[in-house]
């Protein structure tokens, strides 16, 4: 059976210099949470970004294969693709404050998604906005229909923003860091409500996130992304189980754990930053943070297998044991 | 929203009153009004008795008061000059400069703001480059040289459109052209830079992950948005062009309120320059309230006052 999101060697360029996303594979099962791991600026909103083909102006991708159910993203027309958009395919911010347009409703921005691509009156796409603002637990959504962006705080208008997601009964939700913005009790509501979806909508969700709290709560499976390249793939449990790539383990050990972790001693870190990456750069990204790093890791590293869904992108052979805190 | 226009409406009628105050002392500061009224030749005698007849001979708070207190009612007095009342006179060329300030304005925002959205949806391309250009030399073109030129080209050379007068609805057109030119650089750009952060926002990625129409997102979502600065300086704009089209109004011999302004400084026909800045103030201060009331209109986070 072929992946819902199929991505193979996805590669985005800015301006031809800067490499933002080189070579990352990430496939997204039908009805599955899969969250996309990693530290700022390693190419994760990207990824999302190009996707749905919202790049910023200058951003150019391609892939060996980008396909959802069965349709080549790759060779959709701008067109074509805005009627995917919204409608299949889904996607929400990080930034609930400013994602809303202030001079509008809620009602009328909700409602011009349906009309839009399922057709139909505006009565109707009300009543579905109505719907869903109760089902993602706004309450009185019929008053919400007439209120603005303004009139709501942060995670109202987060929810309210999950809900016009759905107004189409997308297949794909593409939410990138949703709940970043949020403070930490409405960042648990929303987790919990997309968690809901998922399991009553059958809707596939793509997680962007660089919480490992957050992975370890909601993914079914994990892709870690490092410097533009997705460094390993596993199911959650097996990903905190035995982490394979030094990188992986690096993130997983600053990760407060009651119980691994002793008093008095500092948390793991990984020391440096992601580095830029240039065209013709070979080689493992990591290996000027990696203390395993020797000569051999600037030839091309090979995709490792350490079990039947359970890849990662190093010379290191797979070991398994419980990770070292560092 | 009645909060807010009846807060603003306050606000006009305390800068009316500043304004009267500020128009009836300049007028006393500029000299001797009797002295300048009879003329070079007067005598002692005469100033003496036009100070009496007009009134001058009261106390400046007496002369301030019943000025104040008539031109509540609508009367302003007699024109020197004239030989009219002030309010006649008024009422009599206000519609010509209300007609050259629509039709400059109209002209203005139909080209400005199409040439804005286009220039910032095709930001940084050659249609970009001359938008900004035209604004540019648009902005540097003085308005009487603009208006020689039309006269002639247009006028004497293919003899399509009037040069001088009032008579009919084509001798607006040229004056409208010239007053149209003294805004149409500044809403252009204005249009421009407020699509083009409009276009940039949050919000407009979000109408895109919608999969909305590019239409749509140009012309509903983003433009709404850029609109409001525009409308505000639009009615300044107005504003500025009913009070500033004195050049244009002498150019092409339109007797409107500008052009009696200036007739009337010329002469010291004081009780008209008193009631002419009155009402260009008047007109100012409607239109303020009408940019902030519009404003509240497309932007519902100012509603609240």
């Amino acid at each position: 059976m072929s992946a819902l999101l199929d991505i193979e060697d996805l590669e985005v360029m800015f301006g031809g210099r800067s490499a933002a996303v080189r070579g990352a594979s990430l496939q997204v099962e039908k009805g599955e949470t899969h969250c996309l791991v990693g530290e700022s600026g390693c190419g994760k909103s990207v990824t999302a970004l190009s996707i749905m083909n919202l790049l910023a102006r200058g951003g150019r991708r391609a892939a060996k294969r980008m396909s959802f159910a069965g349709t080549d993203l790759l060779s959709l027309s701008d067109r074509e693709m805005a009627r995917l958009r919204g409608n299949r395919i889904s996607m929400i911010f990080q930034e609930p404050m400013t994602s809303l347009n202030p001079a509008f409703t809620i009602g009328s921005q909700m409602a011009e998604v349906l009309t839009r691509h399922k057709g139909g009156s505006r009565t109707a796409a009300l009543e579905r906005a109505v719907e869903l603002m109760g089902r993602v637990g706004i309450t009185a959504p019929e008053m919400r229909l007439g209120q603005f962006p303004h009139q709501l705080s942060g995670g109202l208008r987060q929810r309210v923003m999950i809900a016009m997601a759905l107004m189409c009964d997308p297949e794909l939700l593409v939410a990138d860091e949703p709940t970043t913005a949020l403070d930490v009790t409405v960042q648990a509501q929303i987790l919990r409500l997309l968690a809901t979806l998922k399991r009553e909508l059958g809707l596939a969700i793509l997680l962007i996130t660089h919480d490992l709290g957050i992975v370890a709560r909601v993914a079914d499976r994990v892709s870690v992304m490092y410097a533009g390249e997705v460094v390993e793939r596993a199911p959650t449990a097996e990903l905190f189980r035995s982490p394979q790539h030094p990188y992986t383990r690096g993130l997983l050990s600053c990760v407060p754990v009651p119980g691994r972790v002793q008093r008095d001693r500092p948390l793991g870190s990984i020391p440096g930053v992601v580095p830029a990456i240039g065209p013709g750069f070979a080689g493992c990204a990591f290996r000027s943070r990696c203390s395993h790093a020797d000569a051999s890791c600037e030839r091309e590293i090979p995709r490792r297998q350490a079990g039947s869904a359970h890849d990662y992108l190093c010379r290191l052979a797979p070991e398994f044991s419980e990770p070292q805190p560092a | 929203m009645l909060l807010l226009i009846a807060r603003r409406l306050g606000l006009g009628l305390l800068v009316a009153l500043t304004v009267m105050t500020l128009a009836f002392m300049l007028t006393r500061l500029s000299g001797d009004l009797a002295i300048s009224i009879a003329g070079p030749s007067a005598t002692q005698a005469d100033v003496e008795i036009i100070r009496k007849a007009y009134g001058l001979d009261r106390p400046l708070y007496v002369q301030f008061f019943s000025w104040v207190g008539r031109a509540m009612v609508g009367d302003f007095g007699q024109s020197y000059f004239f030989k009219d009342s002030v309010s006649n006179l008024i009422a009599k060329r206000l519609p010509i400069t209300l007609t050259l300030g629509l039709v400059g304005l109209s002209l203005a925002l139909i080209i400005s703001i199409p040439l804005g959205i286009l220039a910032a949806v095709r930001e940084n391309t050659w249609l970009d480059r001359g938008v900004t250009m035209f604004t540019m030399v648009g902005q540097a073109i003085p308005s009487f040289w603009l208006a020689l030129i039309l006269m002639i080209v247009l006028g004497l050379n293919l003899g399509i459109l009037p040069i001088s007068g009032t008579g009919t609805w084509q001798h607006f057109v040229m004056p409208g052209i010239v007053l149209a030119f003294t805004a149409i650089p500044a809403l252009t750009r204005l249009t421009r830079s407020g699509m083009i952060e409009a276009m940039a926002s949050d919000y407009i990625r979000t109408a895109r992950a919608k999969g909305l129409s590019r239409a749509r997102i140009i012309f509903k979502h983003a433009l709404r948005n850029a609109a409001i600065p525009v409308v505000s300086i639009a009615a300044v704009q107005l504003g500025f062009m009913l009070g500033g089209s004195i050049v244009i109004e002498t150019v092409f011999a339109l007797h409107g309120v500008g052009y009696l302004g200036w007739e009337s400084i010329a002469k010291n026909d004081f009780p008209v320059v008193q009631a002419v800045v009155l009402v260009l103030a008047a007109i100012y201060i409607g239109l303020t309230l009408l940019s902030d009331i519009l404003n509240a209109l497309l932007d519902p986070r100012l509603r609240t006052g």
